[in-house]
């Protein structure tokens, strides 16, 4: 009986317990929902790494809590910062493109009209290869007869084929004979909707017929020039770049896509493909003569500007020449800096939160 | 009876029908026997199989994970002058907490290292020169005066991190004062010169245990990590047992039998099914967006995990209150228990170690899991530790995940360390559990 009423009682302290817990927990959020004291950002999982180093440096340097960033892709962050101004949505979205039309539209649809736009810097995407083979010279022309889904056919007439190359060295003679084999993120990465643009589109715009179908149909277009095959010469190895750098060290016959900082921090292991004739170095994606490269941005909610300690000062040390400059922190982290006269007009609009009007 | 030879069997039905029950066993015991040696032999293979991936598993993360345990740190003359400080020498006498916080300490380590390096001069060459030291060196320098305040205006010595790149420069043992990954031949040189005033020092890295998350591999630690588990798990415990608990004893004990009981049965099976991220999603529309709970908080994350976990638990528990023996119920019955009583001081004592196995395996899957609290804003960069359960937290696969993705060689021994820690937790939990299962064994 005495085993009895102890396991009984013990059972109801547990239950009320856990009652008690959630009672408490839902009192606290609603505390803390509505006096909130760390800034918040969601977004871009390429503008994460920069983001961050400025948050932990802010949070040391100043009496302000450490921002809290999270990295959830940059459609992702837009739809958790667009959904309203309350003080329980983030304040900043980080964004490896420019904000979207659409996108814009949902904030203002949601009242969050004024939004203010920081372009950060520059990132680039490489070609790269082990450096225990021979050092890739292409074109965009040929990145996109190598990786598109459909290609002119090779007779001249202005039809499209699917895809017949197999080996590098179809396309080019000057090229190795090696097979297409290139490593690189799905459909569902920024870095990938990047390469398409620019490094596809750009090499599919050559082609003077299929450019004259972008004025008849774009959607034609797009589909042409942005379109990856899907022969095993492209192959998709998810989002994370690290096993992109392990794979193409293990096997020196194939290619990867990823971003510069990755190449950056992987020197010894990798090189990249020269583009054009440009070498994916930090200098020539600065001064923008490497052509595939792509500004990165975040987006901040003028609205909890002075409900949230500190995004006014988080803006500040971001915008610094100390962090963005040329020769700041962000740079040793891979980011490639504006340039003097476009940081110093970029922190003069961040500062008085201009907001952003999207047409 | 005659012999048997090979050649009675042919007629198999007639031999058989005319050998008896102990020469039919003989003649077939070798044959078994052959066969029992051979599941042996396979069952023990498959141990051993299994066993030997263990082992290579763990013996290739932990051998990955050892340069993430020491950490090079160096000794600097570090000299707190006022002025380069920034502040007013009169003033020394009575040094206010905000001077000594406002100080311009970036300026000190400087100045220090060009007094040190003076053969150093240009921009381009102090710049790589300061690169050989931790972005958090000037910190370092500010705890020490504001803990010290009599060094103000003096010179001292004052051990501060190496940067992660010249930390695994020294860990990959390149020849001395050649250039290495990421360290030019200048740099390589000032290490050398460092090394042979034997100024540079490994240590245990505490700071892997005390700090929490960095975007500088030398800085990041996995206390934050640590603590959001704890908290998560807490919660989901806390949430999962008793509810878990209780529900299978009420369809066990008490529920009728009948075609609700019977729907709500199958669907505690679906549910055990369902991927783990669609509960993320319930998870942002309810528990955040209805409820109103903060994002990124342990409670969230717990009262997600406590979905995934709720249906193993039950089925296990289930399982474990069906192999009571009935005798044992109907005992206290015959001797007047009510249904009640027997349940709870028979039932579940009997019950216990099955029920606590499976909360185990739920909490242990549960430790595991990153893709629903991506959903719900645990997959982020905090640094400051979580303290309460509506803190913002991240947990430790989470914290794997996200160095597992980082540029920074460092973080490689970082992830396996955290891999490693991991896993002892699992350990852990493991052992308690085994042991919390004998003591009930034995009541």
């Amino acid at each position: 009986m005495n085993t009895f009423t102890n396991k009984m009682n013990m059972k109801k302290t547990i239950i009320s317990l856990s009652l008690v817990t959630v009672a408490l927990a839902s009192s606290f959020a609603n505390a803390q929902g509505s006096n909130r004291d760390t800034i918040t950002a969601v977004g871009s999982s390429t503008v994460y790494p920069f983001s961050t180093v400025v948050a932990e440096r802010f949070g040391k340097n100043t009496d302000f809590k450490t921002p809290k960033i999270e990295s959830t892709g940059t459609g992702g962050g837009m739809k958790l910062f667009c959904a309203s101004n309350a003080i329980n949505t983030p304040d900043l979205s980080n964004a490896s493109r420019r904000m979207k039309k659409s996108e814009f539209d949902m904030c203002v649809k949601n009242g969050v009209t004024s939004i203010t736009e920081v372009l950060v810097g520059y990132d680039g995407i490489v070609v790269a290869n082990s450096n225990t083979s021979k050092q890739m010279n292409i074109t965009r022309k040929e990145l996109f007869l190598a990786l598109a889904k459909d290609v002119p056919a090779q007779d001249g007439s202005k039809t499209l084929v699917a895809n017949p190359y197999k080996l590098w060295s179809d396309i080019n003679p000057a090229l190795p004979a090696n097979k297409i084999e290139v490593l690189g993120p799905p459909p569902t990465s920024g870095t990938r909707d990047a390469f398409a643009e620019l490094v596809l589109e750009g090499g599919c715009k050559k082609f003077s017929w299929i450019k004259a179908i972008k004025k008849q149909n774009k959607a034609k277009y797009k589909e042409i020039c942005h379109s990856v095959r899907e022969d095993h010469a492209y192959i998709e190895a998810g989002e994370n770049d690290n096993l992109i750098v392990q794979k193409l060290s293990a096997n020196p016959k194939a290619f990867g896509i990823f971003g510069f900082s990755f190449l950056d921090q992987n020197s010894d292991k990798l090189q990249g493909s020269i583009i054009d004739g440009k070498a994916p170095t930090f200098d020539a994606i600065a001064d923008g003569s490497y052509p595939v490269s792509r500004p990165l941005y975040f987006y901040v909610k003028n609205a909890h500007v002075n409900k949230v300690p500190g995004i006014l000062e988080f803006l500040k040390e971001f915008t610094s020449e100390a962090a963005m400059g040329e020769e700041g922190y962000l740079t040793d982290k891979g980011l490639i800096p504006l340039g003097t006269e476009k940081l110093a007009k970029v922190r003069q609009d961040v500062l008085s939160l201009s907001p952003l009007v999207l047409n | 009876m005659t012999k048997i030879s090979k050649n009675s069997t042919v007629d198999s039905t007639n031999t058989n029908s005319a050998l008896s029950t102990t020469e039919k066993v003989s003649l077939s015991l070798k044959k078994r026997h052959r066969k029992e040696k051979r599941f042996k032999r396979i069952g023990l293979f498959s141990v051993l199989f299994g066993f030997l991936l263990v082992v290579t598993l763990i013996g290739d993360i932990t051998s990955k994970a050892l340069p993430a345990f020491h950490q090079h740190w160096v000794k600097l003359e570090v000299n707190y002058q006022a002025s380069w400080l920034n502040i007013d020498e009169s003033t020394a006498q009575s040094l206010s907490a905000k001077q000594m916080k406002t100080a311009n300490y970036r300026n000190v380590l400087k100045k220090s290292l060009y007094q040190m390096f003076p053969e150093v001069s240009g921009r381009k060459d102090k710049r790589q020169l300061a690169k050989l030291f931790s972005s958090n060196a000037e910190f370092t320098l500010k705890d020490n005066l504001i803990a010290a305040p009599l060094l103000f205006d003096k010179q001292t010595q004052i051990w501060v991190r190496l940067d992660d790149d010249v930390d695994s420069y020294l860990k990959e043992e390149f020849p001395l004062g050649e250039a290495g990954l990421r360290i030019s031949q200048k740099q390589a040189q000032w290490v050398a010169q460092l090394i042979a005033s034997e100024r540079i020092e490994s240590r245990f890295n505490f700071s892997f245990f005390t700090a929490s998350d960095s975007r500088e591999p030398e800085l990041a630690g996995i206390k934050g990590a640590l603590m959001g588990t704890i908290l998560t798990m807490f919660v989901t415990l806390l949430l999962s047992f008793p509810l878990g608990v209780a529900g299978a004893l009420y369809l066990e004990e008490f529920a009728p039998k009948n075609r609700f009981t019977d729907f709500i049965e199958i669907n505690i099976n679906n549910l055990a099914a369902v991927p783990s991220i669609v509960f993320g999603l319930l998870g942002l529309a309810v528990i955040i967006n209805l409820f109103g709970l903060p994002r990124s908080a342990p409670l969230v994350g717990g009262i997600v995990l406590t979905l995934m976990t709720l249906p193993t638990i039950i089925i296990a528990s289930r399982a474990a209150i069906k192999a009571v023996p009935p005798s044992i119920r109907e005992a206290a019955l015959g001797l007047g228990a009510s249904k009640m009583q027997v349940t709870f001081s028979h039932v579940l004592p009997q019950a216990m170690p099955g029920i606590i196995t499976g909360a185990i395996i739920g909490v242990a899957q549960a430790l595991g899991e990153t893709a629903p609290l991506l959903m719900i804003g645990m997959v982020a960069f905090i640094v400051d530790v979580p303290t309460s359960i509506v803190d913002s937290a991240t947990v430790l696969p989470v914290q794997i995940f996200l160095w597992a993705d980082s540029p920074e060689r460092a973080f490689l021994a970082k992830t396996s360390a955290a891999i490693l820690v991991l896993l002892s937790l699992l350990m852990v939990i493991n052992l308690s559990a085994t042991m919390l299962r004998s003591k009930f064994e034995k009541k």
